[in-house]
């Protein structure tokens, strides 16, 4: 723009986590392993240099194994690649190859390192497979790692960062990311890394703002530097002149005033313009997540995962385990509803310690209630459990992955059972509580009025149904653009649901990612859904959109919706009509 | 080198992903265990398995035939646990 007088600098990332922070720059260095120096080691000496690389290696591989035994929980995902990374330091090809130049070529350790890495990164990129190719990164990140204990540079402890910065670093590795303070960060930018890259996925989780793949914004950036980070929209100003550094504290401090009216707001009921009262309820899988369910101000529980308990024991859980375990969730939560979906193992997750049959295709096998109904011991153990509970507060009982009526009879005949059972052994329970399905197969559509019958509610879970129906599995990116919430057909079938439940008399919810997304907000109201279930951290965001909403609008917008044939039709008529409305980030405000 | 023996096993990779770096890590651990060298390889190259810089070389994705084999006898536990691991995908994710 106006760069006349000032040294003003505009770069475009990718955005890594939305939010705007203004702050001086902490560039983390990684010099000195490019400007190796190479000297013939005499013979004598080619001991010692061989053991100063050894020491070397240790020192960083204890380094290391530190950063992994401080990991705190949210972080643990980078396990698997802080230990890949344990096993790659003393990899033959490495650090065998490097002794092996210092003796044979006469070289000094680093030049030997840096020679033997170069090798392996080039016949890496010369595979044509992209995935490996990325794995360079980790190469490189060891091979650095050792190199600065060689070389005898300064590491920089982010650990140890003691004022308020931005962090900029040519790429942030697992190990650095685990040692942010959050509290000291105020956002990051990056040279490297795309969304879903590593770093890409610690912004996601470290929720700070952050830039990434700026190219060599290391270069351009000294310390002290005054930089703006700009999240939502994957922008950085560095040096900003001071109307720019004007306009964007202002933006900074609307969006944090965004963020906290969403806050303040959050307890109150979600009703729409013309009145009209929507119930919105949380997702969770541990106990523990109660705290956010009230902080978010939701409805009640309206899908509590059980497998947690199954994957985290060696063995199946007791009776008594699971029903200690929901009664203490219950209890939190009454007077407010929780709804309790039943064992959906064997999906994407598996039980270690259950004999498991080998499948081509889990997803299309013996999961979930078709796992139960082969396990009934295991299944009248948690329905048991459940109605245990339901004598100390407000449950509902779900069962996942239902696809024809005889399944829902069975189910119902192992409830009696567990009703009998429980009589006999004269122990409290309450079995009058609600029985939904989970709505997630095609077929269950299509048998939905016949299905409901037989039962109180139905939960629309999303992510199966899209993937059932659209033939496409949810963790394959290659078809990963076809998970689309607003096709047609999606939207087709989710009407399909919601006629046959009014048709029956049944009360539906939908607890799907589909959801929490705002974008899908105004057409779910128009098809008619009331409860909406969701990641606790999105219902602030989707109840302040829904006080701003029309529910009669909304059916028009359907009824125009089901007159289109194309996605991107759907989802740019959603996008613009609601443009005023979909929270910061959502509507691209820069453009 | 004589009298060679075959001692070697064959399967197929199976998780969708193929063989990248944490697969590789799992079974550099248990070929650092063995007495003699392990070798994988997939049917044109084969790459030590003791290291994961050598097997991720090889780029075998999934749906490929890997045949492992040992230079010494009292290291076929370790090729059967490494077959093992292959067999069961690594515990990922399968399809794709």
């Amino acid at each position: 723009m106006d760069d006349s007088e000032s040294s003003q600098r505009v770069i475009l990332g990718i955005s890594g986590s939305p939010g705007i922070c203004i702050g001086k720059a902490y560039v983390v260095e990684r010099e000195g392993v490019d400007i190796i120096k190479r000297y013939f080691i005499p013979e004598d000496r080619i001991q010692p240099e061989i053991n100063r690389f050894k020491s070397a290696v240790k020192k960083a591989k204890d380094e290391h194994a530190a950063i992994i035994e401080s990991l705190n929980d949210d972080l643990s995902s980078q396990l698997n690649i802080l230990e890949t990374h344990m096993v790659l330091f003393k990899d033959k090809m490495l650090y065998g190859k490097t002794i092996e130049t210092i003796e044979k070529e006469q070289v000094n350790a680093e030049w030997a390192l840096k020679k033997v890495s170069l090798k392996v990164k080039t016949m890496f990129q010369k595979l044509d497979d992209p995935y490996l190719q990325s794995r360079v990164t980790d190469i490189v990140q060891v091979s650095e790692q050792v190199m600065r204990h060689l070389v005898g540079a300064q590491d920089i402890k982010i650990a140890e960062i003691n004022k308020r910065v931005i962090l900029v670093a040519h790429d942030l590795s697992p190990a650095d990311a685990s040692q942010i303070q959050l509290e000291r960060i105020k956002g990051f930018v990056t040279d490297r890394g795309g969304r879903d890259s590593h770093t890409g996925i610690i912004a996601k989780s470290l929720a700070i703002p952050s830039v990434l793949g700026l190219g060599n914004v290391t270069q351009f950036v000294a310390n002290d530097d005054i930089i703006v980070v700009d999240g939502s929209s994957g922008m950085i100003i560095i040096n900003p002149d001071e109307d720019t550094l004007f306009k964007y504290e202002d933006r900074r401090a609307r969006y944090e005033e965004y963020r906290a009216g969403l806050a303040r707001e959050s307890h109150l009921p979600a009703v729409t313009l013309d009145g009209k009262r929507l119930s919105l309820m949380a997702n969770i899988e541990l106990v523990e997540e109660v705290v956010s369910v009230r902080d978010n101000g939701a409805d009640g529980i309206g899908l509590f995962r059980t497998e947690f308990l199954y994957l985290d024991l060696k063995r199946f859980p007791t009776e008594e385990e699971l029903f200690e375990k929901y009664k203490e969730l219950v209890e939190l939560v009454t007077p407010r509803c929780v709804t309790i979906r039943t064992l959906d193992i064997n999906g994407d997750k598996v039980l270690p310690y259950s004999d498991t049959i080998e499948e081509a295709n889990p997803a299309l096998g013996m999961r979930a209630v078709r796992f139960c109904l082969s396990r009934p011991e295991i299944f009248m153990t948690q329905i048991k459990a459940i109605l245990r509970a339901a004598a100390f507060g407000n449950i509902k009982l779900l069962i996942p992955m239902i696809s024809c009526v005889e399944e829902i009879i069975e189910v119902k005949k192992i409830i009696d059972d567990a009703v009998w059972a429980l009589e006999e052994e004269e122990k409290i329970f309450n079995s009058d509580i609600p029985l939904g399905i989970m709505i997630e197969v095609p077929s269950a559509v299509i048998m939905a009025e016949e299905l409901g019958h037989y039962v109180d509610f139905f939960s629309i879970g999303t992510n199966d149904l899209i993937q059932y129906s659209m033939a496409i599995d949810r963790r394959n990116r290659q078809v990963s653009h076809l998970n689309q919430p607003l096709n047609p057909a999606v939207i087709r079938l989710i009407r399909m649901i919601m006629d046959a439940a009014h048709r029956t008399g049944v009360k539906v919810v939908m607890c799907g990612e589909m959801a929490g997304d705002p974008v899908n907000l105004p057409v779910l109201m128009g098809l008619g859904l009331k409860e909406l279930s969701m990641n606790p951290g999105s219902i602030p965001v989707v109840k302040q959109m829904i006080r701003k909403i029309n529910s009669t609008d909304t059916k028009n917008l359907v009824d125009e919706i089901l007159k289109m044939g194309k996605v991107a039709d759907i989802t740019d008529l959603v996008k613009t009509r609601y443009k005023d409305i979909l929270p910061l980030g959502e509507s691209d405000e820069h453009q | 080198m004589t009298d060679y023996k075959i001692l070697s096993r064959t399967t197929t990779i199976k998780n969708a992903l193929g063989m990248h770096a944490r697969p590789a890590a799992m079974i550099a651990k248990l070929a650092l265990n063995a007495t003699a060298a392990i070798w994988i390889g997939d049917g044109e190259n084969r790459a030590d398995a003791s290291s994961i810089i050598d097997m991720l070389s090889l780029g075998c994705p999934k749906g490929y035939e890997v045949t492992l084999e040992a230079e010494n006898e009292a290291d076929m536990p370790i090729l059967d646990s490494i077959k093992d691991i292959i067999d069961k995908g690594f515990g990922e994710n399968l399809d794709g």
